[in-house]
């Protein structure tokens, strides 16, 4: 599902982002990836979102060849991946049904397609109910499902959530991570960047931890690692 | 596209406009300000054109034959003559005629004098009448080198006094409609910039979600086509019920001008000036939203 060889990410300045790094996600796994500031994390997902190129090495994600991707390919590229963020990035202008359904409109889903989908997707966060209220009247664990349904509304076989429960009091955290396990027990490929040691420690799921660009430690079933 | 997405980046770029109110007025401003200079130089230059075709129908050029040159030799330089693109009229005057004009024109009381005689009985000519003044030397040059013929006459500062004072017309007009344009363009350019910079936090989160380049930018164009069409409606408007007002206003105002000129109807004028700047608006709209958008929306 997801394959690094080898991928290096250099800036003009200072030391590589990532250097050296292989990685091979199947399809169906829900993966931790943790690290300090400055580790690579974000790096790296802006490379699978192919938000950045790699200065080397090769990435594979859903059986295509990230570095060999033409530009005019890229969106139908991402239309495969669903991303939710810290800061929600919600459209502030626009209700929660709005927010859902931009996601397909922006590709083209038919309007009749997008009145069963949207509802749909909202239950499963559930925020049915709230379908009209603008995201300022909404709290922060509602703002991120909202997010979430945003991500999932279009099918993508893979999500990457960058420290979702980042702004979030633990009891909405946990309720966002109860949702991610559930669209990944749906079949969904699952990689979550984030700090919380709670979270990764009670979840036993497979962790990553970088430091300084490079991957120290890769479990299966396993917990944060605060020293390497 | 489908339907809905084609709504949709419309009605996202209604909202622009909307949300970009003053930097919208200040755009459509500028952009009726040229096309409504641009249909005004048009008028005045379409008019002249009338102008300058109402005079070349005056202009003639007289060819007159060489002594003794046979009347099949004569028939034959007019069938040369009438081949010419340049030519639009070409008229006989034989000996007779030219002298019974010169008469009549000339000599009055003391006709009498002269009896029977036919002072220019080799005076028999052809008149010939022009498309276009600019093209009479060319005319000329070709018929003095025909066989037969003795000497053509030209009337050449009418001529030319009119090509230039057209041309002039012409490139002011030009000059003044360019630098017009480019500050359209300019205008245009800066109002979808500001809102590309409004919309920055939506249009990341399009690109994310996998929306192609055609659909980022599509409201941003929509938006410079609606400003520009606005923008070319609005002086062709005003135009259409300004125009007739100062046709009156002249010929009421200056009696010579009206006894000299006849100016074009309004419904003659805009046959071709609507459709050419409403072009030239949805034209300037495109170029300036499509280009801004292109270069700020790369995916």
């Amino acid at each position: 599902m997801i394959i690094l060889e080898d991928v290096s990410k250099s800036y003009s300045k200072g030391a590589p982002a990532l250097s050296k790094v292989s990685l091979h996600i199947e399809k169906g796994e829900f993966v931790f990836i943790v690290g300090d500031s400055g580790s690579g994390k974000s790096t790296l997902i802006k490379l699978l979102l192919r938000e950045l190129y790699p200065t080397d090495g090769r990435i594979i994600v859903n059986n295509t060849d990230v570095t060999k991707l033409k530009h005019s390919r890229i969106p139908k590229y991402r239309r495969g991946i669903g991303t939710v963020f810290q800061d929600f990035r919600l459209l502030k202008d626009r209700n929660v049904y709005e927010n859902v359904a931009f996601a397909q409109r922006v590709i083209s889903v038919p309007s009749s397609k997008i009145r069963k989908n949207v509802p749909s997707v909202l239950s499963m966060v559930g925020l049915a109910e709230k379908y009209k209220s603008r995201p300022k009247e909404l709290s922060g664990g509602e703002q991120q499902r909202v997010a979430l349904a945003r991500a999932i509304v279009n099918n993508p076989p893979i999500l990457l959530a960058d420290e979702p429960t980042g702004n979030l009091d633990p009891k909405n955290s946990w309720e966002i991570m109860r949702l991610l396990e559930q669209i990944n027990y749906n079949g969904t490929t699952v990689l979550v960047v984030t700090h919380s040691r709670e979270i990764v420690n009670t979840m036993k799921k497979r962790v990553i931890t970088m430091k300084k660009g490079v991957i120290v430690s890769d479990q299966k079933k396993g917990g944060y690692i605060d020293e390497y | 596209m489908s339907i809905s997405t084609f709504f949709y980046t419309l009605g996202q770029g209604i909202k622009n406009l909307v949300r970009n109110k003053l930097f919208s007025l200040a755009t459509i401003a500028t952009i009726s300000a040229c096309v409504f200079l641009f249909g005004l130089f048009y008028a005045i230059v379409l008019n002249f054109q009338n102008i300058v075709k109402q005079a070349q129908a005056g202009v003639a050029v007289t060819v007159f034959f060489e002594e003794g040159t046979s009347d099949e030799r004569i028939a034959e330089i007019g069938e040369e003559i009438k081949l010419r693109g340049e030519v639009s009229k070409v008229v006989f005057v034989s000996a007779e005629e030219a002298w019974e004009s010169f008469k009549n024109e000339n000599l009055g009381d003391y006709v009498d004098s002269f009896g029977d005689d036919n002072p220019l009985e080799d005076d028999a000519n052809y008149e010939i009448y022009l498309n276009d003044v600019s093209m009479q030397n060319n005319l000329v040059d070709y018929v003095e080198k025909l066989d037969g013929v003795r000497k053509v006459h030209k009337s050449e500062v009418v001529a030319s006094m009119l090509t230039s004072v057209n041309s002039l017309v012409g490139y002011v007009s030009m000059g003044i409609i360019l630098i017009l344009l480019a500050v359209s363009i300019f205008l245009i350019s800066n109002t979808v910039a500001l809102g590309i910079t409004v919309r920055r936090e939506e249009i990341a989160i399009m690109k994310l979600i996998g929306a192609t380049d055609f659909v980022v930018r599509a409201p941003f164009v929509f938006e410079g086509l609606i400003l520009g069409l606005v923008g070319s409606v609005l002086p062709l408007v005003a135009i259409y019920f300004i125009y007739d007002n100062i046709v009156t206003y002249l010929s009421e105002r200056f009696a010579l001008i009206n006894s000299l000129l006849k100016f074009l109807t309004i419904d003659e004028i805009f046959g071709t000036l609507a459709p050419i700047a409403l072009a030239m608006g949805v034209g300037i709209g495109f170029l300036g939203s499509f280009t801004t958008a292109r270069k700020h929306l790369r995916v």
